[in-house]
């Protein structure tokens, strides 16, 4: 570190400047990764809610239309209840509606249907759990800023059902970037046959379901369940592939993010190779002193590190801030710590790569060359 | 009884195929410690093949080379080793680290391993005159100058070898009296084994022996030249 430090301070200004692209590129990291998070957050917080291990869809459905699409028989929920390793399993509907409040709030909703004291029936923070009145609903905290309040009247669109705001839930509960309504299953399955309050629903209504909400011991032979019963399971972390979106959105910005890292790996290597070719003389003084390889190698390491992670937690420090000022906005932007630890740890990491191959292609300089020219 | 430098019968050869030329041709040269001796010859004689030969910068393609009782023949990390422990260079440029104060320039070569007796940074910058400038960097000191830091620098590890090249290139007759007198000083002192390197014939006159150097070949010279 004798040289390392003293180079730092000496070339004080080169190093800032190097520094400030290191510090962006980490604020962009930062920004990606919270724009990341707030669209898995905004796409499926209210599945990842959920208290469940797998989800049973109606088999053959696609894949990445499950929620929409499957329609399961109400039966299966028992068959499913009474597998080996099941300890757990409800009827579970989702629908996507459009609803207006008693203050006139027009707001998106994912109506999630459950049974009234079932394990997917969620706790609220403030107000009420589902009752025995059908006309309930538990909303996401999140629809508070939309508008909606503990006590209004949502009147769904077309369908004209009214449901009283009974409970609101603990932070965020969305699903494909809509505020998710929790409501009894009955009055779901009469708004996702279009059921007017007071008519008569169709016969097959109250026999169907989204899927069977399964919660059970790791191990448990899904396939082997799914074979019996009739249905295709996904566990829940890939049933967030099901909701809207979800996969084209973050595998578009897990591209950006690849590309951003592999780009930071270059433009740092870049960087380094043209600060080692310029200390190439100064290298082969060092290595005619008798200066060892790991020596030389080290300082150079060092003075890359230094810069990295001085420059990394700057920016990152920034980006934080920059996205605590977002984080107020509608954006889908949520500051997660540990991908944002990733994020920069990688910076770092690729940074050290880039650098270590600018300083091994001149480590090895002839010692030579600090004779100067030949005589 | 070992010399302080031994080059014996060391040949050393640049290039490939049809293109080689003999930059040492059978080279002998034994400097004894507390003795200089200068080089002096035409550009392109071999005064750079033969400091980079005893100094364990490059390995000759015949013959050894002995530092004390040290052969030079061995790997680069070897060679390294005996580098820092036992030579010290004075390059023709003085080559400090821009980046570094006088005595940082002094105190680097002991950050590269252990040096039980190396000599106080300090006190060797006032013993060349430049203890007042100290703090100083390369391009806040005169060609003198650094050339005397560079001096210490090349001293502070008590090396058994002092390889000197040009050492009074760029400089004035004043100054190069100074640096001159300054090296004859020290190797006489710290009997040390001094090679110099040198156009300037001004400098041959603090030497013990003068050696010309033609086409590879080294040859004494008559005293009438120094």
């Amino acid at each position: 570190m004798f040289l390392t430090i003293r180079e730092l301070v000496f070339a004080r200004s080169r190093f800032a400047l190097m520094g400030t692209v290191v510090a962006l590129i980490a604020i962009l990291m930062v920004l990606l990764s919270g724009l990341s998070v707030g669209l898995v957050d905004d796409g499926v917080s209210g599945l990842k809610k959920l208290p469940v291990t797998s989800l049973a869809f109606e088999r053959g459905v696609a894949g990445d239309a499950a929620f929409s699409r499957s329609v399961v028989d109400l039966g299966t929920v028992d068959e499913w209840a009474e597998r080996d390793g099941v300890t757990d399993a409800a009827p579970y509907g989702n629908t996507l509606v459009n609803a207006k409040t008693n203050g006139d709030v027009d707001i998106d909703l994912a109506l999630f249907g459950v049974q009234p004291g079932s394990f997917i029936d969620p706790e609220p923070a403030r107000g009420t759990r589902l009752g025995s009145d059908p006309n309930e609903i538990v909303v996401s905290a999140t629809a508070l800023d939309a508008g909606v309040r503990l006590g209004d009247v949502v009147t769904v669109d077309r369908v004209g059902t009214e449901l009283t705001v009974v409970g609101v839930l603990d932070g965020q509960h969305t699903y494909g970037h809509v505020d998710i309504g929790y409501i009894p299953l009955r009055t779901w399955q009469e708004i996702r046959t279009g059921t007017a309050p007071g008519a008569q629903a169709p016969a097959h209504a109250y026999e169907e379901i989204t899927a069977v909400a399964v919660r059970s011991a790791s191990g448990t032979d899904l396939a082997a369940g799914d074979r019996e019963v009739g249905t295709m399971s996904m566990t829940l972390e890939e049933s967030f592939g099901a909701s809207p979106g979800y996969t084209a959105e973050t595998s578009t910005l897990q591209m950006i993010q690849v590309f951003l890292y592999a780009i930071s790996a270059l433009v740092v290597g870049a960087f380094f190779t043209v600060l080692t070719i310029q200390r190439k003389p100064e290298i082969a003084v060092l290595r005619a002193m008798g200066a060892s390889t790991r020596y030389v190698l080290r300082d150079s390491l060092a003075q890359s590190l230094v810069l990295l992670t001085i420059s990394t937690v700057l920016g990152v420090g920034i980006g934080v801030a920059a996205g605590a000022a977002i984080s107020s906005t509608p954006m889908p932007f949520s500051l997660d710590p540990g991908s944002i630890a990733v994020a920069g740890l990688l910076l770092v990491v690729l940074g050290m790569a880039g650098a270590a191959i600018a300083v091994l292609r001149i480590v090895k300089v002839d010692p030579l060359t600090a004779l100067g020219g030949n005589r | 009884m070992s010399a302080g430098l031994l080059l014996d019968e060391v040949t050393l050869r640049h290039g490939d195929g049809e293109d080689i030329t003999t930059a040492l041709d059978e080279v002998t040269l034994r400097v004894e410690e507390g003795e200089i001796v200068a080089v002096v010859g035409p550009s392109g004689a071999g005064k750079s093949s033969l400091l980079a030969v005893a100094g364990g910068l490059t390995v000759p393609d015949a013959g050894r080379v002995l530092v004390g009782d040290v052969d030079l023949s061995g790997t680069e990390r070897d060679r390294a080793r005996i580098r820092r422990e036992r030579i010290g260079y004075v390059f023709q440029s003085n080559n400090l680290i821009p980046s570094l104060t006088a005595v940082d320039q002094v105190r680097l070569p002991l950050t590269f391993g252990r040096h039980d007796a190396s000599r106080d940074p300090l006190e060797l910058l006032a013993e060349v005159g430049m203890e007042h400038k100290a703090g100083r960097r390369p391009h806040e000191l005169s060609g003198g100058e650094r050339q005397r830091v560079g001096i210490a620098r090349a001293l502070v590890t008590r090396p058994r070898l002092l390889l000197v090249d040009e050492p009074t290139a760029a400089l004035d007759r004043r100054r190069s009296h100074e640096v001159v007198e300054l090296l004859a000083k020290e190797t006489h002192h710290l009997r040390m084994a001094t090679v110099v390197v040198t156009h300037d014939h001004d400098v041959l006159r603090h030497c013990d022996r003068v050696y010309e150097m033609a086409d590879g070949r080294l040859k004494p010279t008559r005293p009438a030249l120094v």
